[in-house]
């Protein structure tokens, strides 16, 4: 079981390095992301940062989830860039790496993204909205170095959370 | 023309607000501008009234005083907030140490930005800030230079940005 990294950590604060998506480390990273995500209740995206791994990858999968209107399922994206993003909203949202507080955070409510497949190395193109694109966006930022905090609306836009979920 | 600063302080437990406002209205205060929160267990309140003096808001607070309620009320002369400048955001972020607070606002003083709300957290190891700034025109590029800075010495993420008002 990989634990996951918490703030304050150097590793979430940094910019990860793009990846090669057909290396065989990648794959396993991939792997261990979709793992780490599943093992953790409520837990709908993962990026390497969040497991102590600088590099441009991450999870996402919000089957399911009652916010959600497109669903991709699950998938793994390496050196993922947003393309297109529009319809800007508002939102609450909380993160594994920052356990205690939750934040509302402005994030397009429809986007373009381009990214490679782990394995393959295929180069696909994700158009999502709601909160699936809310989750692909959060861990984007993760790969940017970026956490929600950095992306608040306010002093008075920060939470404390007592049950993580 | 006047008007009442009051802050009240004391452990959380239900009611405080109830009471206070209903002591503040038996003497005819007139709350107007405020803000309540809990922070760590203690509820605070910091209020604006009018139309009472401060003998009066004073002795009806005091009666609340049984249960660790602490009310300060003093009177203050009537003055508008001033809105200068362009409204900014900044959050920092990182491993709790002495100073933070001092080192950044310091920081937004020198470069003329106002200070009109902060919130901080402490969560475990991390600490927290979030500002928002009214800053001069023009002086935004400088801050977030000197904004680095301070967080490269303090060891914690800095983050300037515009803050977007939502206008519905």
């Amino acid at each position: 079981m990989i634990t996951v990294v918490t703030a304050p950590a150097a590793v979430l604060s940094t910019v990860a390095e793009e990846v090669d998506p057909t290396g065989p480390e990648i794959v396993r990273l991939a792997a261990d992301l979709v793992e780490t995500m599943r093992a953790a209740p409520g837990c709908v995206g993962l990026a390497a940062p969040q497991i102590g791994v600088s590099a441009q990858v991450f999870c996402v999968d919000v089957t399911g989830h009652p916010k959600a209107v497109t669903t991709h399922g699950a998938f793994v994206l390496c050196n993922a860039k947003i393309v297109e993003a529009s319809r800007w909203r508002p939102g609450r949202e909380g993160c594994m790496s920052v356990p205690d507080l939750t934040g509302d955070v402005k994030r397009a409510g429809r986007i373009v993204v381009e990214g490679l497949r782990p394995g393959t190395g295929e180069a696909i193109t994700l158009v999502t909205d709601a909160f699936e694109a809310r989750a692909v966006q959060h861990e984007i930022d993760h790969c940017a170095g970026r956490l929600f905090l950095d992306r608040v609306a306010g002093a008075h836009a920060i939470f404390p959370r007592k049950v993580y979920l | 023309m006047h008007e009442l600063a009051i802050t009240v302080i004391g452990p959380d437990r239900t009611g405080i607000v109830a009471d206070v406002a209903e002591a503040l209205a038996a003497v005819g205060a007139n709350l107007t501008d405020s803000t309540m929160t809990r922070l760590r267990g203690h509820f605070t309140m910091t209020l604006i009234c009018t139309g009472a003096s401060v003998d009066e808001v004073e002795r009806a607070l005091s009666a609340l005083g049984d249960d660790g309620l602490l009310a300060t009320v003093r009177q203050v002369e009537v003055t508008a907030d001033s809105t200068s400048g362009e409204p900014y955001l900044v959050s920092v972020h990182g491993a709790d140490r002495l100073g933070i607070v001092a080192a950044v606002t310091r920081v937004v003083a020198a470069a003329d930005g106002n200070i009109t709300d902060l919130t901080t957290r402490l969560s475990g190891p991390l600490y927290l800030l979030v500002a928002e700034v009214d800053l001069p025109p023009g002086r935004a590029g400088e801050l977030a230079e000197r904004l680095a800075v301070a967080g490269a010495e303090l060891g914690v993420e800095v983050n300037l940005r515009p803050a977007e008002p939502e206008l519905l």
